[in-house]
C-alpha cells in the first residue's frame, strides 16, 4: 500500500504512539483487502464504549481501564496506549444499556458507573454521544460524495444508499483507527465504480408500510447476499422509516452494504444510471410468493401467540414512528403481563417528552428507552419467551442472541399485541 | 498419501495446519456466533450449534452486522479463536475480522476451496507462501 507523507510521518509516531497503533492497523487492514491506498476522512461513526458483556468484564477488570478498552478493542493493541483526542469528527453509535431504565432492564448499578465512567471517557476524547444505531436521524446526514467511515450496517447501508455518502461496513478496530487518523483504506464503496448495481428487483406487489419494506429487504438480502440490488416498479415513494427498514433488514439476511431505486435514490435517476449502462447479472422477481416466504422465514422462531414481549424501535424509530404509535396506543392499556419498549435516540426522545407521546408511553404501561435495544444490550423483561417486533432485523437476531421466539408483523400488529397480549397477526 | 494443492493471496500471514470445517453459508459475526465458545447461533445456519474453535474455517464470506471483527476478536481473547480461515468473497468485514484474528487467512484462489474441501480434511495453510495443502479425510 502507498502511504503519503503524513500517513508515513503518523506510522513512524510522529504523531505519538496511538497514532501509531491506529495507523498500523489501517496498513494491516488495507493490505488485507488489497486496497493500494488510504483516503482521508472525517466523519466516522463507531461504537467504543465498554457495555456489551464481554468487554465491559474486560474494563473492570483491567488496571489500564478505557485507555485499555480501546488500545485492544478499537486499535487491536495488547499494549495499553493513552488515547489523545479524536482528529476526525466522530459519533458514537448505540450503547449496552439506557441508563435512565437500569431498573427496568435489570442492569446493575455497578453496570450503570461502567456505562458513565465509559461515556465520560469517550465524550472528552470529543466523540459526539449520540448514541444511536441511526445517526442520520439525528443530524449527522452525509452528503453525497462525502467519504465516511461508518459502522453499524443499517447505517452503512443508509448512509449509501439514500444520502450518496461513501463508506464500506467499518469494524470496531477500523472505525477507532479512523477517529485518531481521519484516514480508512479508499476500497470498496469509497470507489465510483463499485457503486453500481449488479442485480435488478422487480416488484409485483405494493410495498408501503415500514413493514412491507422489511419483507422485501429480507428477501433481497438473502437472494443477493453482497452484491448490489436495484428496485424497479416501486409504486410509492418510501419515506425514512420505510428505506431505514428496507436496509437493516436487507443487510442482516444478506451482507448488502448498498443499493438503488429507481427515481429514489441519488445515485439511480434511471436504469441506465443504476446499472452504469451494464446488463444486470440476474433479474429477481418479487411478488406475492416471494413476500409469503420473507413472512414465514421471519415468523420462523414462533410458536407460543401469547406474547409477553413486544419490543418496537430496531432502528432507533425516528419521531414520527413514535406519534404514529401513539395514535394507536392513546388511552388504551397494554396487557398486564405483557411488557412495551419502544427505542429511539436520547435527542428524539426529548422531542417526545415535549409532545407528551412519553407520558402517553407511560400511561399505556409501556416505556420509551433510548440508546441501546433488546439484541445489541441484551436487555429484555424478565422471563420474556415470546417477543412481537416490528423490524425484520430484530426478528432476525433476537432469537439467536437471547433465545426467545420472536413474531414479526406491522406496528399495528406488534402494539394490537401489547394491548391483548397475544399476537394475531398474519401474512398479507 | 494424495494431497491437493491451492493457490491463494494472503490475507493474514503465518502458517498453521488443522481440521477442516466448510460451509456453503456465509457467517454473520454479531448476532451469528458466540464469541465465548466459537459456536455457530444463527437460527437457519447449516452449521448453527458448531464451533470452529481450532478448526480451518472455510467459507463462502462474511454477512451481517458491522460488529463482524468485533466479534471474532473477542472471540481470540476467550481462547476460542479459529485456526486458520479460507474464503473466496473479500468486504471489509471478513478482512479485518481476519486481521484481528491474528490467524493465518487467504483468499483469491486458484480453484473453489468449498469445491475441493470437506469437513474433517487435513488443511496445511501457509498463507505467506500462499499455498494450501489438503490431505483428504480417510486418505
Amino acid at each position: 500500500m502507498r502511504l503519503t507523507g503524513d500517513e508515513q510521518a503518523m506510522l513512524d509516531g510522529a504523531g505519538g504512539p496511538a497514532v501509531q497503533k491506529a495507523m498500523d492497523l489501517l496498513v494491516r487492514y488495507g493490505e488485507a483487502l488489497g486496497a493500494e491506498r488510504l483516503v482521508d476522512t472525517n466523519n466516522v461513526c463507531a461504537t467504543v464504549g465498554a457495555t456489551t458483556p464481554f468487554i465491559r468484564d474486560y474494563a473492570a477488570q483491567h488496571p489500564g481501564g478505557m485507555d485499555a478498552v480501546f488500545s485492544e478493542f478499537s486499535l487491536d493493541s495488547a499494549e495499553v496506549v493513552k488515547i489523545p483526542k479524536v482528529k476526525a469528527y466522530s459519533s458514537h453509535l448505540q450503547q449496552g444499556i439506557d441508563p435512565n431504565h437500569a431498573e427496568q432492564q435489570g442492569v446493575s448499578a455497578e453496570l450503570v458507573q461502567i456505562y458513565r465512567k465509559g461515556e465520560a471517557f469517550v465524550g472528552a476524547l470529543g466523540v459526539q454521544l449520540l448514541n444511536t444505531c441511526t445517526p442520520y436521524q439525528v443530524g449527522n446526514v452525509p452528503v453525497r460524495g462525502e467519504h465516511c467511515a461508518w459502522m453499524e450496517s443499517s447505517a452503512v447501508i443508509y448512509c449509501n444508499s439514500v444520502l450518496g455518502g461513501r463508506t464500506n461496513a467499518e469494524g470496531r478496530e477500523s472505525a477507532g483507527a479512523a477517529m485518531l487518523t481521519g484516514k480508512i483504506p479508499y476500497w470498496g464503496y469509497h470507489l465510483e465504480q463499485n457503486r453500481l448495481g449488479t442485480h435488478l428487483i422487480e416488484l409485483e406487489v405494493e410495498v408501503r408500510d415500514t413493514a412491507d419494506w422489511g419483507l422485501l429487504g429480507y428477501y433481497v438480502g438473502e437472494m443477493v447476499q453482497e452484491r448490489i440490488p436495484v428496485l424497479s416498479g416501486v409504486s410509492h415513494v418510501p419515506n425514512l422509516a420505510r428505506l431505514k427498514h428496507f436496509g437493516a433488514a436487507a443487510s442482516s439476511s444478506g451482507g448488502v452494504e448498498m443499493y438503488h431505486v429507481i427515481g429514489v435514490t441519488p445515485e439511480a435517476g434511471s436504469m441506465n444510471e443504476a446499472f452504469g449502462g451494464r446488463k444486470p447479472l440476474a433479474t429477481i422477481k418479487y411478488g406475492a410468493a416471494e413476500r409469503t416466504l420473507a413472512y414465514e422465514r421471519l415468523n420462523s422462531t414462533a410458536r407460543e401467540r401469547r406474547v409477553d414481549y413486544v419490543m418496537l424501535g430496531c432502528p432507533h424509530y425516528s419521531i414520527e414512528q413514535i406519534w404514529e404509535v401513539c395514535q394507536l396506543l392513546e388511552g388504551q392499556h397494554i396487557h398486564a403481563g405483557t411488557s412495551l419498549w419502544i427505542f429511539t435516540p436520547h435527542s428524539i426522545k426529548q422531542v417526545a417528552d415535549r409532545n407528551g407521546y412519553t407520558r402517553i408511553i407511560a400511561e399505556a404501561g409501556g416505556h420509551l428507552m433510548t440508546d441501546t435495544c433488546s439484541a445489541f444490550g441484551r436487555v429484555i423483561p424478565k422471563g420474556a419467551k415470546v417477543a412481537a417486533v416490528d423490524s425484520a432485523k430484530q426478528a432476525h437476531y433476537l432469537p439467536a442472541i437471547m433465545g426467545v421466539q420472536a413474531w414479526f408483523g406491522s406496528t399495528a400488529d406488534c402494539v394490537q399485541a401489547a394491548i391483548t397480549g397475544r399476537w394475531s397477526g398474519a401474512a398479507k | 498419501m494424495k494431497t491437493i494443492m491451492l493457490r491463494g493471496r494472503k490475507v493474514v500471514g503465518g502458517c498453521v495446519e488443522g481440521e477442516a470445517l466448510v460451509t456453503r453459508d456465509r457467517i454473520s459475526g454479531w448476532g451469528g456466533i458466540d464469541p465465548r465458545t466459537g459456536t455457530i447461533i444463527e437460527t437457519r445456519h447449516e452449521l448453527r450449534g458448531q464451533s470452529f474453535k481450532g478448526k480451518v474455517l472455510v467459507f463462502p464470506g462474511a454477512k451481517g452486522s458491522s460488529g463482524w471483527s468485533s466479534q471474532f476478536h473477542v472471540a481470540r481473547l476467550a481462547g476460542a479463536a479459529l485456526a486458520a480461515m479460507l474464503f473466496n468473497e473479500m468486504t471489509t468485514k471478513i478482512a479485518l475480522g481476519a486481521v484481528v484474528t491474528h490467524a493465518p487467512a487467504m483468499t483469491d484462489f486458484d480453484q473453489d476451496p468449498l469445491a475441493l474441501i470437506a469437513t474433517g480434511d487435513w488443511v496445511r495453510v501457509d498463507a505467506d507462501q500462499g499455498i494450501v495443502e489438503i490431505t483428504k479425510n480417510g486418505a
